[in-house]
């Protein structure tokens, strides 16, 4: 088995049997007892053929001469009773456990399956669209349980109903059975068949109905710039198509099963007339009694459930087994940037050095976007990093974090390469600020309060007066206590973005690197953010991806990128007079302030 | 608050039923007979299997031969039955399938419709999330009854046909289905009401569970940087523990419920057969007659269930209605007026006592000044001064509170429908591209030839990019199309409005994404054709504020000054406060590296801007 570095296994590679068998044995608590649930499926199964037999028994003692013995019925009919009840209670206990198995263990599966998704780098993460990666821990999971709550209960109670019903059948006449077996068998061998055409239908059903979200969301979504260019009209009809054609693949997945459902039916009421013909004649020769023969009759119903819900029960074998192929999937995915945990070293707190060795690095069958960049960062140094769209710097940012590992080279931190620091170490020292301020629903309290967890709401007040935005904070409605909405969309890019920055401030990182951090942030208010900013992180290590002129000279040193190597190196002031990268950049952002 | 069946909710879910069924008589009505075939046939083959076992089995079994008229009638009668109910069956499924899609698509359509109609401020009321479901799951809930219906209904017709079949055959028997079948619907209806709440709680906690996840995977950058998986696990586990015991729950009542409702009718049975037998003794009935009635309590056990699982989604259905008509039910739309003005050359635009509030929060207060034909007006302002608000009012997505808009004079409401999109063409600071190809998302259904739209491009400097594109104009673009970045997709926008070759175009900060080279690229562009529209501009970036006639400063809603950059740069310290953020940073820094450091003097003088590009980069990672 091989998983492509940087992609999350579909799991494609494995068998059926194998997925069943990998995922069970990453389920302990769905295999523990499930022999006494599997006698208890047996005992619940075997109650479907009291009734027939008691038929038999009711029939043959009497009923078919008019003088049924009625003490001996009676007797029977309670016996009968009873072993109803005992089979109802089988089942009951049956059920319990089979649910408490199954969710315990997929409850397992499913917060495993979410932490190794952030154990993966944000690398792998982005190789799969975000709802697909969600499906993985939610919807995908859904699909085992119901199959092993309903489906998977419902192939081994089938199989256990037609081999019960079989033995009694042939206890009672071979010679019918047999005619039993050869009606269903066709239907057996064609059921597969029609399970493909019903799976490719609801294929088409999903498909269409991912087309007509899309088409609705539309008249949400992009409500301002329909109304902005009077489109209300074709974006009706686009919505209008896509709805009809989510309709038509609807009504014809539902006429394949409308037709397959009742074929059974037809094949059972052959069957029943292909016994009462030949029963009729056993019964002339003696071979069979009038209780045995009436008995199949009741009998074929047994055969007509599983039949019936076969398709959907293979159907939902699939969609487990896929879903199951997609969790084991995720869960096989390497941590491709992984902590190393107790191995790991966890350098004291303090200043700290950074030293970029060799380092290269390419996305995978990706040329090289950074090449061998070697540079050492000192203590409470405050360094800029500067380049054109594409030229590694934000790379860079994510080697430094450890978002990312290098292909060669190595990344230092104190001396230790940052593969053996411990996570727990690596990320309370170093905290980077990205440019998009994701929050998360909850208020702004609880937002900052992510950034140290234990921080009391003086420290927040506090944090957020050094950097400058107590005056902001005043100016919200709810103050701390302001919702933020979802992903923080109640609050304006500039603000999310104040927000993530006094998130990180309150972690109180030793190295605060700020990817473009405030650039969504109006002039007036960066300018105040950036002074603030540089009193509080005097005495820490500071690394800023500039956006801005000013940036760049307020830096002790600035790092010039281009093309994926460190071109240029050392202050401001030194650079701008030799030619270069970075005087080039430097009249470029003069000019475009200029025009 | 409705997840328990009520007799209110009851009520009102057999209202929603009604409309359903007056919607779609005819469909209903061969849905319902269609079932009604199923259902007495289902009567009629335990009728046939009673009648074969009576007249053939039995009788060949007694007198020791078996007349080939009974046999084949036997088998005709069987065979027959089961061929009618297989078609009643095909026909109820399909026909139920039908009318339960057709009213779905229905609703969809008319929501998505009222969507379309009802005004961008009704749209700022209501969350995206919430309209969505509107449309998707909620007009699913809404009709989800009506795949059982007609088999409820045809369950009715094969419980009365039975009925009377057995009060028939004898009464004693009857005795016994008339205590089984009414116990076996209480049992239902109990099964229900305690399922259906619990059904709900877990179906809210599995949305709860999806949120969780879909939140800490979109976050996951922050979740890294600050080392918080652990937070973060915990924080899913609670509620995938919670999910699990909500699924327990539900699987103790169904597992509870499940063998009760199996257990009862095959008790039926061996009622029957007591019962029976004794009847059978004292000559009330032939032994045909009671494998008939056993036969028949065997079918009719599982069909009961129908009328259950109707009204188990009927709670659902009721909610998923509500919120369906709601939307249906809202109020409100813009009206037309119908002044056709369309002089040709650029517009003149007029902003007359402009008010606007959100709720209570007036944005706007007052606003007031006017745009010359062909001139370029930038409207700046800090975050949240109302810039937004303005640029909506300008293109008519509202209506303000007071006050007027007037686009040549003639005020925007008494513009007729499509009027105003004629003339002006907006560039929100969102960029939305349809699901379409790049050709549909610039033209949006303008009938416009791959020249025009190509010169668009080139003008938005667009045309590179979508050139290197597979399929060049036709390329798909949009949410589930090619991945393109915030800055591409920005210049697709812009070219959809200079397709247009509008008479007044308004850009609210539409270039933010774009990098600064191609930004002056553009700009240089727009102010080489500006004869042909009067232009408005929302900005910081003083490379696109230089590209104004005037300047129209916004503080707080209030239209602070207006003027030429210069001017405002003299007399209004708000503006300079703004505009001048970086140049007063740079000055001081200069001043105090000046004082130590004479090597610096040659940047005394500059300025800044904000963002060179960052798009490939961040998009690639």
């Amino acid at each position: 088995m091989t998983v492509e570095s940087g992609r999350i296994g579909a799991g494609a590679e494995r068998s059926a049997w194998g997925v069943v068998r990998q995922g069970l044995s990453l389920t302990p608590e769905f295999r523990k007892g499930l022999g006494v649930t599997l006698v208890l499926a047996v005992i619940a199964t075997s109650g479907k053929i009291i009734v027939p037999l008691a038929v038999q028994q009711t029939i043959d003692t009497g009923i078919a001469t008019g003088h049924p013995d009625l003490p001996y019925i009676t007797r029977m009919v309670a016996v009968c009773a009873m072993a109803v009840l005992l089979t109802a209670a089988a089942a009951y206990l049956m059920n319990v456990r089979l649910y408490k198995a199954t969710e315990s263990s997929l409850a397992t599966l499913r917060v495993r399956g979410f932490r190794h998704v952030h154990d993966l780098s944000v690398l792998t993460q982005n190789t799969e669209r975000r709802g697909a990666l969600v499906s993985r821990v939610t919807n995908d999971i859904d699909q085992i349980s119901t199959f092993m709550q309903w489906g998977g209960l419902m192939i081994i109670m089938a199989f256990g109903q037609l081999i019960i019903a079989s033995v009694l059948m042939f206890v009672y006449s071979w010679q019918l059975t047999l005619l039993v077996w050869a009606c269903f068998v066709p239907l057996m061998i064609a059921l597969p068949r029609f399970q493909r055409w019903l799976s490719a239908a609801y294929t088409r059903v999903r498909e269409r109905t991912g087309d007509m979200l899309a088409a609705v969301s539309e008249s949400v979504v992009g409500a301002a710039v329909i109304r902005a260019y009077a489109t209300e009209r074709r974006t009706a009809e686009r919505i209008d198509q896509a709805v009809d054609a989510n309709k038509a693949a609807q009504v014809k997945a539902q006429t394949i099963v409308g037709f397959v459902f009742p074929l059974t039916e037809i094949v059972a009421a052959l069957a029943i007339a292909g016994i009462v013909l030949l029963g009729v004649r056993l019964g002339l020769s003696g071979d069979i009694t009038a209780g045995q023969l009436v008995a199949f009759l009741f009998l074929i119903t047994l055969f007509v459930a599983p039949m019936q819900t076969a398709t959907e029960v293979l159907n939902e074998a699939q969609n487990a087994i896929a879903g199951w192929r997609r969790v084991l999937g995720v869960i096989d995915t390497p941590a491709d940037v992984a902590d190393p945990g107790d191995d790991g070293t966890a350098p004291p707190r303090g200043p700290i050095s950074v030293a970029f060795e060799d380092v290269t690095f390419a996305y995978p069958g990706g040329p090289p976007v950074l090449r061998e960049v070697t540079v050492d960062i000192p203590p409470r140094s405050r360094l800029a990093v500067v380049g054109e769209t594409g030229s590694g710097k934000t790379t860079f940012a994510k080697l430094l974090t450890r978002l990312m590992d290098p292909v060669s080279g190595r990344v230092l931190v104190d001396g230790h390469d940052l593969r053996g620091v411990r996570f727990s170490s690596l990320r309370e020292r170093i905290v980077m600020v990205p440019q998009d301020g994701f929050l998360f629903d909850g208020t702004l309290q609880e937002n900052i309060l992510y950034g140290k967890p234990s921080a009391t709401r003086e420290e927040i007040t506090l944090a957020l007066t050094e950097l400058g935005l107590a005056d902001w904070l005043e100016g919200l409605p709810a103050g701390l206590d302001t919702p933020v909405g979802q992903r923080g969309e109640s609050l304006s890019a500039g603000e999310r973005q104040l927000v993530a920055l006094a998130r990180a401030y309150l972690a109180d990182p030793d190295l605060l690197l700020l990817d473009e951090a405030t650039s969504a942030v109006d002039p007036a208010t960066e300018v105040r953010l950036a002074r603030a900013l540089e009193g509080v992180t005097r005495g820490r290590t500071a690394v800023t991806i500039a956006h801005r002129l000013s940036t760049a000279e307020n830096a002790d040193e600035v790092l010039v990128f281009d093309g994926g190597r460190l071109v240029q190196r050392g202050p401001h002031a030194e650079l701008v007079g030799e030619p270069g990268v970075y005087a080039d950049l430097h009249a470029s952002w003069i000019s475009a302030a200029r025009s | 608050m409705a997840n328990k069946v009520t007799s209110a909710v009851m009520r009102q879910g057999l209202r929603v039923l009604g409309v359903a069924i007056r919607t779609e008589k005819v469909v209903f009505t061969f849905a319902v007979l269609a079932s009604a075939v199923y259902g007495g046939m289902t009567v009629a083959s335990a009728w046939a299997l009673g009648w074969a076992t009576q007249n053939v089995v039995l009788a060949a079994f007694d007198r020791g031969e078996v007349t080939t008229g009974a046999l084949w009638t036997g088998v005709l009668l069987i065979m027959g039955t089961a061929l009618l109910k297989a078609l009643g069956v095909a026909g109820r499924r399909i026909l139920a399938g039908l009318m339960q899609y057709r009213m779905q698509a229905r609703s969809r359509r008319d929501v998505t419709k009222q969507y379309l109609r009802l005004p961008l401020s009704w749209h700022h009321r209501h969350p995206t999330g919430q309209l969505l479901s509107n449309a998707s799951s909620d007009a699913e809930a809404a009709w989800a009854p009506l795949a059982p219906l007609p088999m409820a209904v045809g369950v009715v017709v094969m419980l009365f046909t039975a009925a009377i079949g057995i009060l028939f055959t004898d009464l004693m028997l009857a005795l016994v289905g008339f205590f089984i079948f009414p116990a076996i619907a209480l049992l239902n209806l109990v099964y229900q009401r305690r399922l259906s709440p619990l059904v709900t709680r877990a179906q809210q906690l599995r949305a709860e569970v999806s949120e969780i996840a879909h939140e800490s995977f979109d976050g996951a950058l922050v979740v890294k940087t600050l080392g918080r998986e652990e937070l973060e696990t915990d924080r899913f586990r609670r509620r995938a523990h919670e999910l699990r015991d909500a699924n327990i729950a539900v699987g103790k009542v169904r597992g509870l419920f499940d063998p009760l409702l199996e257990a009862l009718p095959t008790l039926g049975v061996l009622a029957v057969l007591a019962v029976g037998a004794l009847r059978l003794s004292t000559g009330s009935i032939d032994s045909g007659q009671l494998v008939q009635v056993a036969y028949l309590f065997t079918l009719l056990s599982f069909p009961i269930r129908a009328l259950g699982w109707v009204l188990a989604e009927l709670p659902r259905s009721v909610v998923g209605w509500g919120r369906v008509q709601a939307v249906l039910d809202a109020e409100g739309s813009m009206t037309y007026g119908e002044t056709a003005s369309r002089p040709d050359g650029p517009a003149s635009l007029e902003v007359k006592d402009v008010s606007y509030a959100y709720g209570d929060t007036e944005v706007l207060h007052e606003v007031s000044f006017d745009v010359p034909a062909g001139r370029t007006v930038a409207l700046v302002g800090p975050t949240g001064s109302g810039k937004s608000t303005l640029v909506q009012l300008l293109v008519r997505l509202v209506d303000p509170a007071s006050g007027q808009v007037r686009l040549d004079g003639v005020d925007l409401r008494d513009l007729p429908y499509g009027g105003i999109a004629e003339s002006v063409a907006l560039v929100p600071q969102q960029t939305f591209l349809f699901d379409d190809t790049v050709r549909g998302n610039i033209a949006l259904g303008l009938p416009v030839d791959d020249e025009r739209v190509w010169r668009a491009l080139r003008l938005a400097q667009a045309d590179g990019f979508v050139a290197g594109l597979g399929d060049g104009l036709g390329t798909h673009v949009g949410e589930r199309g090619t991945t393109l970045s915030g800055g591409q997709r920005q210049r697709l926008a812009l070219a959809r409005a200079v397709v247009r070759e509008p008479r007044l175009l308004i850009l609210d900060d539409a270039t933010s994404s774009v990098d600064p080279q191609v930004e002056a690229r553009i700009l240089y562009g727009l102010r080489d054709r500006s004869q042909a529209s009067t232009v408005v501009v929302v900005a910081y970036r003083m490379a696109t504020i230089a590209l104004a006639d005037e300047v129209v400063f916004l503080d707080r809603g209030r239209v602070a000054d207006r003027g030429t950059h210069a001017e405002l740069l003299d007399r209004c310290p708000g503006y300079r406060d703004l505009v001048t953020a970086y140049e007063r940073e740079e000055l001081e820094r200069a001043t105090l590296d000046t004082d130590t450091d004479t090597d610096t003097d040659t940047d005394t003088d500059t300025d800044t801007d904000r963002r060179p590009g960052l798009e490939e980069e961040e998009i690639r990672a």
